[in-house]
């Protein structure tokens, strides 16, 4: 029976799709599972793991100083998405048309950055706005302020660092449905007499309405996870939802309070991701 | 005559995709020495499929396949004898022209300056010298074309199976590269098995023709044969023009069988028909002939709807009594019937008499049964 | 005229913006670089003390900074490579074949894409502890390789879109068998897809901050490392490394990339 499928190619079945399959189901499928089993477990006074069913994790969910974090961590990653798509729109509009071999170099140019290790340089925005740094400087020289500000530790300082980090996830995207766009189609708005008002927002919008919604996803959700970007940045004055994960893995060294932690951000992204096809979205544009 | 080499045999071949979906059923066909034999169908009859289980790349449900007497049924596509012209040429866009034809002779390990001679020789041939340095994405459809063909030449193949190779050209090229095909099968000798859609290009290309319909094989012969003595219904239909006219056999005799339709009697010369059976009579428009007075046996009475002329060729369509619509065509400077009625008729040989009740209608039969 | 006038203010203004948003997308990077030179010896080494190049020769006189980035670059290349071949040949099955729970496989594809690192991050470390897998170099190669697989396959995939694997047919009807029709064909064409693939898996690997964080037991990576001394502020040899690997990175692309372009015209 293999032999039939086989015939006339060069590859049996098995020796291509199982390794994939025994990869994913033993380093996906197999570790959520132990997240999701972990997060109705308790722990003891020896901070071991009991293995035995309550749903007392999930109780503490909902306590009010975890909700607080969830509505912070949500505002954060719809603001940062927000701010990621009226920056990144005109600007993946502008180097997407751009002519040919400066069009791949304008796309280089987004991406160069990004092969620097992110810490280093979220560190460098620390740098940059500390009070030694060097906005502060070029602010004192100016004479716009007399005395340092500090800009680190403030929500505005994660949202720009979450920005820093997440831009060029809505610019794959954006650039890609902008790229694809026929120019024809434009002029054959122009030519049936609409504005270039009209012409964007009954046919350049929503036949590019595919990238915003994929590249929202893109920023969206790992938003709700970068607890360094909150931690360097934010000094603990705005958490997301990682930085609790984070801790229950670290000092708290609560891993069933983590791990049930972590099934509400995967409920989350489920939630989205699903939205996101109930709109029509394409799976395969996360892989660009 | 003396009859000729039998190369490659099917004997009662299956290809069943996924349990259900019969695509070839109980194929039989041999495909003689030399010649150039079509398989000829709409998409979907399952032509291509039997090139392929040819080839290698699919294996028969049931039945077998022998070349030159041995059974390749267990064979591999690279333990064949016979090589492919693939319809979307598949030719290794990463290799230069000179690489693609040589491919075959490297696997073959044969010595360096062999190759260079042979391809050389060969891109002489298919009239591509000098571009052997170019890849495929420089040149054109019909430049493609003639690559594919000189690489699966290249090893000398007992038989040469091509699948629609010209079906991605414009007309002027196609027959061009039909006639090129031509001289080329004369020259070397070499038994092709062609698949195509195109019945025009099948008969002039072509030795002897197989139609196959949904999977049966529903006629083999020249392409005279085809025209002129369509075996079944689908063949008179699928092959040029014709008129049906159906109806029930209500004599038979030595001479001819008389067959009445819904209009009246008919006659066409015919055996092996038994009295009362189901049948049609298939008569091509330029074989129609007709006549103010009755002609003996023929009874049928036609009004004349209109007449077109088409440049070097005259159409006319005249109405049945029923509403049936029947063809009639006469070379420019001839005449077409009058306004008016007449009585349609033919040479007795001229009309060729059909079973109706033919593999198609018993498979129509067996499904509704198994319904 | 008007018309060519307004376009004109049009185009600066988009000359403009593209510049504003280029200076954001490097601001941090030319921090980094400026201060990989900068002379200044006391923490938190922000004030500018005059030009050095001392930092690049400290890099080697600093043995645990030098072990991190061996760690990193032997973890990428490893995870790269396991990732280039499992990903390669899934792509090439998924194109060739259908079969039950391929839909399965490839919502699974999805999960490490989709999901927020951390949560791979900690599921993976649950795993680890509770197979007693040693957690150092080991888990990280698996981990790294893990969320490099699904980009593999997607850049493999974009390339087999336009793939005719009738060539590969024609190959066997040569006389080419399966291996000789894999290296000589199948391998050359979907090269790019893969050299892409790979390059993006790598440079994931060479960033990967968060899922390294759960994963790596007592193994420091190079952003780990970077990671351990943000608070007290981060060395300028630090810097002069970073700077280097972003030199690296790029020489690499550009290599790579010169290559495909190349390869490509056939």
């Amino acid at each position: 029976m293999t032999r039939r499928t086989f015939r006339g190619k060069v590859l049996p079945a098995g020796l291509t799709i199982g390794p994939v399959t025994l990869w994913l189901v033993f380093f996906v499928a197999v570790p959520l599972l132990y997240a999701l089993v972990m997060s109705v477990c308790s722990i003891d006074g020896s901070y071991n793991i009991v293995y035995r069913f309550t749903a007392e994790n999930y109780r503490r969910l909902l306590d009010a100083s975890y909700m607080q974090i969830y509505g912070q961590s949500i505002f954060i990653a719809f603001l940062t998405t927000i701010i990621c798509i009226v920056l990144a729109y005109p600007f993946s509009f502008l180097i997407a048309r751009a002519a040919g071999r400066k069009k791949a170099l304008l796309y280089m140019l987004v991406i160069i950055p990004f092969w620097t290790n992110s810490l280093i340089r979220i560190y460098g925005w620390k740098t940059f706005l500390g009070t030694g740094g060097w906005l502060n400087e070029a602010l004192l020289a100016l004479h716009v302020i007399n005395a340092p500000v500090d800009f680190l530790f403030t929500r505005a300082a994660t949202v720009l660092g979450m920005v820093y980090c997440l831009f060029p996830f809505m610019v794959l995207p954006l650039y890609t449905s902008i790229e694809k766009l026929d120019g024809t189609l434009l002029e054959a708005s122009a030519d049936l007499g609409a504005t270039r008002a009209a012409t964007f927002a009954r046919v350049v919008l929503p036949l590019t309405a595919g990238g915003i919604f994929s590249g929202s996803i893109m920023v969206f959700i790992p938003c709700l996870g970068y607890f360094f970007v909150s931690n360097i940045l934010g000094g603990g004055n705005s958490d997301v939802i990682g930085n609790l994960i984070e801790r229950q893995f670290g000092k708290g060294n609560n891993w069933p309070l983590g791990a049930a932690l972590s099934i509400v951000l995967i409920a989350i992204t489920l939630l989205l991701v699903k939205l996101y096809q109930r709109c029509g979205g394409d799976m395969e544009s996360f892989g660009a | 005559m003396e009859r000729e080499k039998v190369i490659v045999e099917l004997k009662n071949v299956n290809k069943v995709y996924g349990g259900s979906n019969h695509v070839v059923r109980d194929l039989n066909l041999e495909v003689y020495e030399g010649e150039f034999l079509t398989l000829l169908g709409s998409s979907g009859c399952g032509k291509t499929t039997t090139l392929r289980m040819i080839a290698g790349f699919e294996e028969p449900t049931g039945g077998t396949i022998t070349v030159e007497g041995e059974s390749v049924s267990e064979k591999e596509p690279f333990e064949r004898d016979v090589n492919t012209v693939f319809q979307s040429y598949a030719l290794f866009p990463h290799m230069t022209v000179f690489d693609n034809v040589a491919y075959g002779l490297r696997m073959k390990k044969t010595a360096k300056g062999e190759i260079k001679e042979r391809v050389m020789h060969m891109l002489e041939l298919v009239q591509l010298g000098g571009f052997e340095r170019r890849y495929p994405s420089q040149l054109s459809g019909g430049q493609k074309q003639r690559v594919a063909i000189a690489r699966a030449l290249i090893n000398r193949p007992k038989v040469l199976l091509l699948d629609e190779p010209l079906g991605a050209l414009d007309l002027k090229l196609r027959k061009q590269m039909q006639m090129e095909l031509k001289r080329l099968q004369r020259k070397l000798n070499i038994t092709f098995i062609y698949v195509t859609h195109d019945q025009e290009e099948a008969l002039t290309m072509s030795d002897r023709i197989a139609i196959m319909n949904e999977g049966v094989l529903e006629q083999v012969g020249t392409p005279t044969e085809i025209y002129e003595a369509p075996a079944t219904r689908f063949v008179a239909t699928f092959i040029g023009e014709t008129n049906l006219f159906e109806g029930c056999v209500k004599e038979t005799s030595a001479h001819h069988v008389s067959v009445v339709v819904e209009s009246g009697e008919l006659r066409c010369r015919a055996q092996g028909f038994e009295k009362g059976e189901m049948v049609a009579i298939s008569v091509r428009p330029e074989r129609m002939k007709y006549s103010a007075e009755p002609v003996e046996g023929y009874s049928v009475r036609a009004r004349v709807k209109e007449t077109v002329y088409v440049g070097s060729v005259l159409k006319a369509i005249v109405v049945l009594p029923n509403g049936n619509e029947i063809k009639i065509e006469r070379l420019a400077g001839q005449k077409l019937p009058p306004d008016g009625e007449v009585y349609i008729y033919w040479d007795n040989g001229d009309g060729k008499l059909l079973h109706l009740m033919d593999q198609v209608f018993y498979r129509t039969i067996e499904s509704v049964k198994l319904a | 005229m008007k018309r060519n006038t307004r376009a004109a203010a049009g185009r600066g203004v988009g000359i403009l913006y593209c510049t504003l948003i280029y200076l954001f997308l490097f601001l941090p990077i030319t921090v980094v670089v400026s201060n990989s030179f900068n002379a200044s010896t006391s923490k938190p080494y922000l004030t500018w003390k005059g030009f050095t190049l001392a930092w690049y020769g400290r890099i080697f006189e600093n043995g645990p900074l030098l072990e991190s980035f061996g760690n990193t670059i032997l973890l990428a290349v490893i995870s790269t490579l396991l990732a280039t071949v499992v990903g390669t040949l899934a792509a090439v099955g998924m194109y060739r074949y259908k079969f039950r729970g391929k839909s399965a496989i490839d919502a699974l594809l999805y999960i490490p894409v989709v999901i927020p690192e951390i949560v791979l991050g900690i599921s993976l470390l649950t795993l680890f502890a509770n197979v007693r897998i040693q957690r150092g170099m080991i888990s990280l190669i698996l981990a790294h390789t893990t969320f490099s697989i699904p980009y593999v396959i997607f850049n493999v995939r974009a390339r087999l879109d336009g793939y005719d694997s009738s060539i590969e047919e024609a190959s066997m009807d040569l006389g080419a068998g399966r291996l000789q029709t894999f290296l000589h064909i199948t391998l050359p064409v979907l090269a790019p897809g893969i050299g892409g693939g790979a390059l993006l898996a790598f440079t994931l690997s060479l960033d990967d901050v968060i899922v390294s964080y759960f994963t790596n037991g007592q193994t420091m990576t190079f952003p780990l490392k970077v990671w351990a001394s943000i608070k007290s502020g981060v060395a300028p040899d630090v810097n002069a490394l970073s700077t280097l690997i972003l030199l690296g990175t790029i020489a690499l692309v550009v290599l790579t990339q010169s290559g495909i372009v190349k390869k490509k015209r056939g």
